[in-house]
């Protein structure tokens, strides 16, 4: 059901966008296409990987894990999030199939905002951005943010 | 790079326990078919937004002068965008370069890895509506404390003169 939605809705704005200005719509599909290309390798490692991952690790071994209730497995799981940075439409699923394999929901929120916003791989790139203390900085308060993420998560989930 | 190291252990898996790459495959295909379902959709929705949002317009509105509303103009900005967040970086300094504020460039790097509006759907569809929901109401006050701080502990200069040097 969700998929015939979002296949329509892209449908229709993609429709709109080409009556306005179609020299526009062909670029946003050239946007679209390159971010479509970089994602592949990363969609690919992760689909095998979730896929291997699952076969290997007992689902209670994984759900213990992630459903660790005492601070040392937020600690640790904050911290595989922090490590490497996904873009969104790559977290959510792995997200997904985490909480199917018994996950916590406050713990997932903590792990999907690390993962999106704390990136210890792109750390290099950021600071020959902005600078090593604006990295620091800003990378360390999203790690925080992460946390309290996931506490107010567990409070109201 | 990944997926072929996969694939290796995957193989090498095969002479120890075939039953076992099996369940690998078949975890991978379902998985595969979930994300090829609504990642192309979502994909084109974000290439649309890129485009039809002007940046030029969007620059103007990030500066010292238009206060809340810019912190305001920075999460629109950043939840429209397409891309990883590496992709940002460059967007940031542009921003900063033209004036931008450093807590609206730290709002906007903040809302383009964690906040997508078209990443609502997805989230919703493979978590939950009211984790994706509950996600953004807490997601949102952190990322504008962390632009504040940032700007009230980082010189100005210091953070341009880094920019600069790209």
């Amino acid at each position: 059901m969700l998929p015939i939605i979002f296949w329509s809705v892209a449908s229709l704005a993609l429709l709109v966008s080409w009556w306005r200005d179609p020299d526009r719509t062909v670029k946003a599909i050239q946007v679209c296409g390159r971010s479509l290309k970089g994602l592949v390798p990363g969609v690919l490692g992760m689909i095998a990987l979730v896929g291997l991952v699952l076969a290997l690790v007992p689902q209670e071994a994984l759900a213990k894990l992630f459903t660790a209730k005492g601070v040392i497995g937020f600690a640790t799981i904050s911290l595989v999030g922090s490590i490497f940075t996904m873009p969104a439409p790559i977290a959510f699923p792995l997200a997904g199939s985490l909480l199917r394999a018994g996950a916590a929901p406050a713990v997932l929120a903590t792990f999907i905002t690390t993962l999106t916003m704390v990136g210890i791989v792109s750390a290099p790139m950021e600071i020959s951005y902005f600078g090593l203390r604006f990295t620091l900085l800003r990378q360390t308060l999203s790690f925080i943010a992460a946390i309290v993420i996931g506490l107010l998560m567990g409070v109201f989930l | 790079m990944m997926f072929f190291s996969v694939i290796a252990v995957n193989l090498i898996l095969l002479l120890w326990s075939p039953s076992l790459v099996e369940v690998s495959v078949t975890k991978s295909l379902s998985f595969l078919k979930e994300v090829l379902l609504i990642l192309p959709p979502v994909m084109v929705l974000m290439g649309l937004l890129d485009v039809w949002v002007p940046r030029q317009m969007v620059e103007a509105h990030l500066g010292y002068d238009a206060g809340l509303r810019g912190a305001g103009f920075a999460i629109l900005l950043g939840t429209a965008a397409a891309g990883p967040l590496y992709a940002a970086f460059p967007i940031a300094v542009s921003l900063m370069n033209k004036g931008a504020r450093v807590a609206n460039v730290v709002i906007f790097l903040g809302t383009w890895a964690a906040i997508k509006i078209p990443m609502i759907i997805i989230e919703s569809s493979f978590i939950g509506l009211r984790f994706a929901l509950l996600r953004l109401m807490f997601t949102v006050p952190c990322v504008l404390a962390a632009g504040y701080l940032i700007e009230a502990i980082l010189p100005v200069d210091e953070v341009l003169v880094s920019a600069e040097q790209v």
